[in-house]
């Protein structure tokens, strides 16, 4: 089991003929993902590794009976391409671009609100299901199959996270990335939400940045008892000056609010594990799950 | 993107807000000719991109014309420091000369995103003039929001609500000056319009204070508003390296960093912190760290004369890490660095990156890990120091 792909999952690539769409069409295809149709306005009829092009992501759908669809747009058309997905009715819209401006993301929101369609992104690296399916840009060999759940905003600590728990020889279920741009329609409560209902998922690893109030939201399920499996934590931005905006649109620290040590307070005192440092990431995980006993089954496949 | 309050004043006329009578200038003569067409008292504000202005001694009432120029004069290459500057400070290369508005009552108005709920908010406080983080952090409870979706957009009930928050009555005039932050705030957007003080003046509402700030991400839809932009007020190396595509800011320390992704570069940072050293930037070199992006990324840290020793570190994903291994030995050649390189590798053909950077023979150390590598330059760095 995992969390939103599995490998019955069918995936439309939008923007297949550029270069980045093009090279983790080839990725996700080598790591067994079913890539079913590419869209490319203009260059329908056209194929890329032998996946069939079309104009339109609704066209693609009713040929292909695709599930997913990821989103290798440039930023100024991307909103536009989300929205076309969520149109069609593909349930699972992963948008790796980066760059988009927040008011086309307010409508995005918009348009989202009331479908049964979830928007991972943008500006993320996808998810993985291990051994399943990959969607997006993640490397697929730092994964070891596993019960640990990751979710993460950003896509560098997403590997390095994954890495580290592969390394203790702790597997994952489905590693997710679910971007650091401020506006977002899937927040790490609503990761929370699906890994506390996934048999195979026995704990998670949340990775946080500065901004916004996603990691105090999360913490507060925990200790809601919302979530109920062992969690453990890193928030990276300790470092980071107030007012500057720390590469990700959303990772700014404004007035006193944001801040790496608040997030991290909130998480720790709902009994979440927190790494102090990114080198002890895998670790802060072991030690979650020792705590519960449940090491052993997770050092398993 | 910010810009400053007398370009801020412009695009509120534009969108029907009223504005005290003024203009910006540039020398003190220039200061008393706009005062010689105004009505006194002077009020000369000092225009960098700050906030808490008035605190650091920007901002000068001045009652009679023959003194203005002595007085703008005074204000002209000095150098003001906030708790937004940083402690170097900014300098003063122009003044706004207005009319001072005889002010009864002051309020804070904002519009802004709100990231949780998704949508346009309307802020709000009665408590004006006062720096609004500072009423966060002490009466959190003084502050009204109310929010509206894109999909409605603005309408008049929106404004009642606010304005009942507020506990201020409903009038044209007030309904105007907020729809048209909101109008503005959609249609350039923006991230912040903020109002801090408006206020209630024996003519009516008017905005003491202008502050605007723009979405990076839509820049590229406002050639009006990217033309505002002044370099005076941008970190030289921050813009060079936009430029070149990289996301470079300045932190101050004496180990330069160079890493991939916006995540980890900031976890670098706060490895270095936690042993008791101090990072000199944040750089994010991006997904595909070419020989040309590492070459610029190293000449951007190198600028800065306090970095004593740099730490890469690259997390190789798709691309292969002894692609990038051969870019750093090229860089460091070509660059002619001065300073040694402490090199972490993580992904993709580690082992023959490490070998890469072992035959090098240049003063590039290969650390097995991350905690390792932040040691290494923490130690070097304490060891120069002394």
């Amino acid at each position: 089991m995992s969390i939103l792909i599995n490998s019955d999952t069918r995936v439309i690539v939008q923007g297949i003929t550029g270069s980045q769409g093009k090279l983790h069409t080839e990725k996700m295809l080598e790591y067994g993902t079913k890539v079913v149709a590419g869209v490319t306005p203009g260059k329908g009829g056209q194929s890329v590794l032998e996946v069939p092009v079309f104009n339109t992501v609704r066209e693609a759908r009713e040929k292909t009976d695709a599930d997913a669809s990821v989103i290798f747009v440039p930023p100024k058309f991307a909103a536009d391409s989300i929205m076309e997905a969520v149109e069609a009715g593909i349930k699972l819209v992963v948008c790796i671009t980066e760059g988009i401006p927040v008011m086309d993301m307010l409508r995005v929101r918009d348009c989202i609100k009331g479908t049964d369609t979830v928007l991972i992104g943008p500006n993320c690296p996808g998810l993985t299901s291990v051994e399943q399916c990959k969607i997006g840009i993640m490397p697929g060999y730092i994964h070891k199959k596993g019960h640990v759940g990751v979710v993460s905003k950003s896509g560098t600590l997403t590997y390095e996270s994954a890495a580290q728990l592969t390394a203790l020889g702790i597997g994952q279920s489905t590693c997710l990335g679910i971007g650091g741009d401020p506006i977002k329609c899937f927040a790490f409560e609503d990761a929370l939400r699906l890994f506390e209902k996934d048999e195979d998922t026995l704990g998670v690893l949340l990775v946080g940045e500065i901004g916004g109030d996603e990691e105090e939201k999360a913490a507060e399920m925990i200790r809601s008892g919302q979530f109920s499996k062992p969690v453990s934590a890193f928030v990276s931005g300790s470092s980071a000056p107030a007012g500057k905006r720390m590469g990700h649109a959303g990772a700014i620290i404004s007035g006193n609010t944001g801040t790496a040590e608040g997030k991290k307070r909130a998480l720790r005192e709902a009994g979440a594990i927190v790494a102090e440092t990114p080198d002890k990431i895998g670790e802060a995980m072991k030690k979650a799950l020792e705590i519960r006993g449940i090491l052993q089954d997770c050092l398993q496949d | 993107m910010n810009i400053h309050e007398y370009q801020a004043r412009e695009l509120f006329m534009q969108y029907g807000i009223p504005v005290s009578v003024g203009k910006m200038a540039e020398t003190a003569r220039q200061a008393a000719e706009i005062a010689g067409r105004i009505n006194p008292p002077y009020i000369l504000k000092a225009q960098i991109h700050s906030g808490g202005r008035g605190k650091a001694g920007g901002v000068k009432v001045v009652r009679e014309l023959k003194d203005v120029e002595k007085q703008a004069s005074e204000l002209f290459g000095r150098i003001l420091v906030t708790r937004q500057t940083g402690p170097q400070g900014k300098k003063v290369r122009k003044i706004l000369v207005a009319e001072a508005a005889q002010i009864n009552e002051e309020y804070y108005v904002a519009v802004s995103v709100d990231r949780s709920a998704g949508q346009v908010v309307l802020l709000g406080c009665r408590d004006g003039g006062v720096e609004i983080e500072e009423i966060a952090r002490s009466a959190p409870e003084k502050i009204v929001k109310t929010g509206f979706s894109l999909k409605t957009g603005l309408k008049d009930y929106h404004i009642r609500y606010f304005l009942d928050q507020m506990k201020l009555p409903y009038s044209k005039e007030l309904a105007g000056i907020i729809a048209g932050m909101v109008r503005l705030f959609i249609e350039k957007d923006c991230s912040l319009v903020e109002i801090n003080p408006l206020a209630l003046t024996s003519e009516g509402y008017m905005a003491v204070d202008a502050k605007i700030n723009f979405d990076d991400n839509a820049l590229y839809r406002h050639p009006e508003i990217e033309i505002l932009r002044d370099p005076d007020e941008e970190d030289p190396y921050e813009m060079q390296a936009k430029q070149a595509g990289l996301s470079y800011i300045s932190i101050g320390g004496n180990i330069g960093c160079m890493v991939n992704g916006a995540g980890l570069a900031m976890a670098t940072m706060d490895l270095i912190q936690s042993l008791g050293a101090r990072p000199a930037n944040f750089l994010d070199v991006g997904g595909t760290a070419t020989v040309e992006r590492v070459t610029k990324a190293f000449e951007i840290i190198m600028s800065d004369p306090e970095v004593k020793i740099i730490l890469v570190n690259i997390f190789g994903g798709i691309v292969r890490c002894e692609v990038i291994a051969q870019g750093i030995v090229e860089a460091v050649k070509v660059t002619d660095l001065k300073v040694p390189v402490v090199v972490r590798f993580e992904g993709t053909n580690m082992e023959a990156a490490r070998e890469i950077i072992r035959d090098s023979q240049m003063h590039i150390v290969s650390a097995d890990s991350l905690g390792e590598a932040a040691r290494y330059c923490a130690e070097y760095v304490s060891k120069e120091v002394r």
